[in-house]
């Protein structure tokens, strides 16, 4: 059997992840940079008998996908910059329906307008905090075409299981890279379908009951059961209800399903980590200059530095980057922001005086050099 | 069509209630015309999706038992056109607020109109901010008091009807609670019409709008509908052009959002393979 090989860019990559998912709706508005995900959805789609529809704003197109998965879609929107926030509203509202859907961020500089075509990872704690209100959220990301294509996969699964939203905060640089992807056979990678209730039409359903098994098991919108959802704060039959009590073990529960899961969800990968003295902490794009910049130190000076590549962003793995950690001289998280996952790695690590920052803000992508740069000044040693 | 007699307890979650509604709010009017035109087609509450926004008129979703969501100020129509784009058999009806659908909703209520998407609009126009304490609406008009304009409102007003015409919707109709039955059968005709239909219902707030404009209690206001509202095309709007004409302004076939999507796109795409 000869091996589905593309060469493609990040945006092909994504797609044919949605697809390998299931996905079988996308709504979406055209901006840069995430406008090829629309593009390549368009066309791929019906051909599978999925739908795709141009809405008239970034607002309207997570609205329209949240009304297709009530109606049992496996659903997808992809945005940038400015339309990641005009979807805040949005996201809290799957949030509060527990209603699977992928947002796909794909990530510019900003603020405002910034820059469309160029690359940033200024949203990261914008995916955790952006929509108003206690609330969690999975956001997940990569550094290579063959992680997009996978960690595109994983994010329906998880979607689909935890209810909830899942954002995938690629950036400019992965989504107009081209790389080998290898497309897997149907059944090579685990494809999670929504967990739906087996309570016969006709008997009461509450789409909003844990199960024995801890999971909310829904419903379709025309599939008989006829459920309510609100964004109020609502009780299991999802009708609302703001008594204390229950308002209290609504928020824990939205919190809790994904906080309480965070080592679970963590998905991650190491580079050189077995003996490394030094750990570069990075994400995305980032990966790949702190993977170069590890390299030289080995290769030229004999020092042992390695590279922790968070897949998982939020919830954040702070079990795994404290432990992953704990025998580090010093480590650097590299990020192309102020500083936004620094301050978590600080928050979880024994020594936070440890913890230094890598960064650039100029729309250029982070350079072995930059990380090195970094690395020189704690060992004292430069290549 | 149905032969048996109209039960509402078919139609509502009875735990539900009573309704949050203030005593001698129309939009229990408009709940009563909507059930009733869904009881007159016949529909199985299955088939039956109603999406809505926020305010005191979206409240109604909740109330009834199909498949209903309560959804984001001024989102109710696309996350309709999800509903009905994902699953093409249901009904979809979107009762809703003045200005849910005019103001914050506004872009998405012209965009629905020009896709002519299945699904019906129920706009239950009160003039006011209901349950945020009587601010202004688009369709308050000018110089009516409200929270926001204690020296009257600066603003024109949106002709609903136009808006929707101009925009492309193929069914647009205006009732008024006083004309209930009326009501039931436009709401009853903009269902069983194929494409984009919009159902304005003059509605009335004596809590917000009519205590700060001086428009009496809820009898009062609904007198002011029969008095000042004529059927389309009377001869009372010679004498008095200001009078508000009801009736069925739209009433067109023009292609359907989803079955265009699914001939001229997946039927077409399909076929070539």
């Amino acid at each position: 059997m000869t091996q589905n090989i593309q060469f493609i860019p990040g945006s092909d990559a994504c797609i044919e992840g949605a697809l390998y998912a299931g996905c079988d709706f996308f709504a979406g508005y055209p901006i840069t940079p995430s406008s090829e995900v629309a593009e390549g959805l368009a066309a791929a789609l019906p051909k599978r008998g999925g739908k795709f529809i141009q809405m008239e704003d970034e607002i309207a197109s997570m609205a329209c996908i949240i009304g297709a998965a009530l109606a049992g879609k496996k659903v997808m929107t992809a945005t940038s910059g400015p339309g990641f926030s005009l979807k805040q509203e949005g996201i809290g509202y799957a949030c509060m329906t527990e209603t699977p859907c992928v947002i796909a961020n794909i990530q510019r500089g900003g603020p405002s307008t910034g820059n469309p075509t160029h690359v940033a990872q200024g949203d990261t704690m914008q995916a955790r905090w952006g929509s108003h209100g206690d609330h969690s959220i999975i956001a997940m990301t990569a550094s290579n075409l063959q992680d997009v294509f996978k960690i595109t996969v994983e994010a329906f699964n998880l979607a689909e299981q935890y209810r909830t939203p899942v954002i995938l905060m690629f950036d400019e640089a992965t989504q107009h890279l081209r790389e080998k992807v290898v497309i897997p056979e149907p059944g090579e990678i685990e494809v999670i379908d929504r967990i739906r209730t087996k309570i016969p039409v006709g008997e009461q359903y509450y789409p909003y009951l844990t199960d024995a098994n801890g999971q909310r098991p829904m419903s379709d919108f025309g599939a008989g059961h006829r459920f309510h959802v609100t964004g109020l704060h609502h009780n299991i039959m999802g009708f609302p209800d703001v008594s204390p009590a229950n308002v209290d073990a609504l928020i824990h529960h939205l919190v809790d399903k994904i906080e309480n899961k965070a080592n679970e969800l963590a998905r991650y990968k190491e580079y050189y980590m077995d003996d490394a003295d030094y750990v570069i902490v990075a994400y995305g794009t980032t990966t790949r200059s702190a993977i170069q910049a590890a390299e030289d130190y080995r290769n030229q000076l004999g020092i042992k530095v390695g590279v922790l590549e968070l897949q998982t962003v939020w919830p954040f793995a702070g079990d795994i980057v404290r432990e992953k950690c704990a025998n580090a001289k010093a480590v650097i998280v590299a990020e192309m922001n102020m500083g936004q996952i620094v301050n978590e790695v600080k928050r979880v690590v024994a020594q936070p005086e440890k913890v230094f920052f890598s960064n650039r803000v100029d729309n250029q992508i982070i350079k072995p050099s930059d990380i090195k740069a970094a690395l020189r000044m704690i060992t004292g040693k430069g290549v | 069509m149905s032969d048996t007699e109209f039960d509402v307890k078919k139609y509502i979650r009875a735990q539900f209630f009573p309704q949050m509604w203030c005593p001698g709010c129309g939009h229990g009017t408009v709940m009563g015309a909507l059930l009733r035109a869904i009881h007159d087609l016949g529909l199985d509450n299955n088939d039956v999706s109603v999406i809505s926004g926020i305010g005191c008129s979206s409240r109604i979703s909740g109330y009834l038992d199909f498949n209903t969501a309560h959804t984001m100020h001024g989102r109710a129509l696309p996350t309709a056109t999800g509903v009905k784009l994902a699953n093409p058999n249901l009904k979809v009806i979107v009762p809703f607020g003045d200005g849910d659908s005019t103001a914050i909703g506004g872009n998405h209520f012209i965009h629905a109109c020009r896709r002519n998407i299945d699904i019906t609009a129920i706009v239950m126009n009160n003039r006011i901010y209901g349950m945020t304490g009587g601010q202004y609406s688009p369709m308050s008009g000018c110089g009516v008091k409200a929270s926001t304009a204690p020296y009257g409102v600066p603003d024109r007003s949106f002709d609903l009807m136009e808006l929707a015409k101009g925009a492309g919707a193929t069914f647009v109709a205006r009732t008024t609670v006083y004309h209930a039955k009326e009501a039931q059968n436009t709401i009853k005709k903009a269902i069983e019409h194929k494409g984009f239909s919009v159902v304005e219902i003059l509605s009335m707030c004596p809590t917000q709008f009519g205590r700060k404009n001086k428009a009496g209690e809820a009898p009062q206001m609904m007198e002011w509908y029969k008095d000042n509202t004529v059927p389309m095309g009377s001869k009372k709007l010679a004498d008095n052009p200001d009078l508000i004409q009801r009736g069925v302004f739209v009433d067109e076939v023009a292609p359907e959002y989803c079955e265009t999507y699914q001939e001229n796109v997946i039927d077409k795409v399909m076929k070539k393979g």
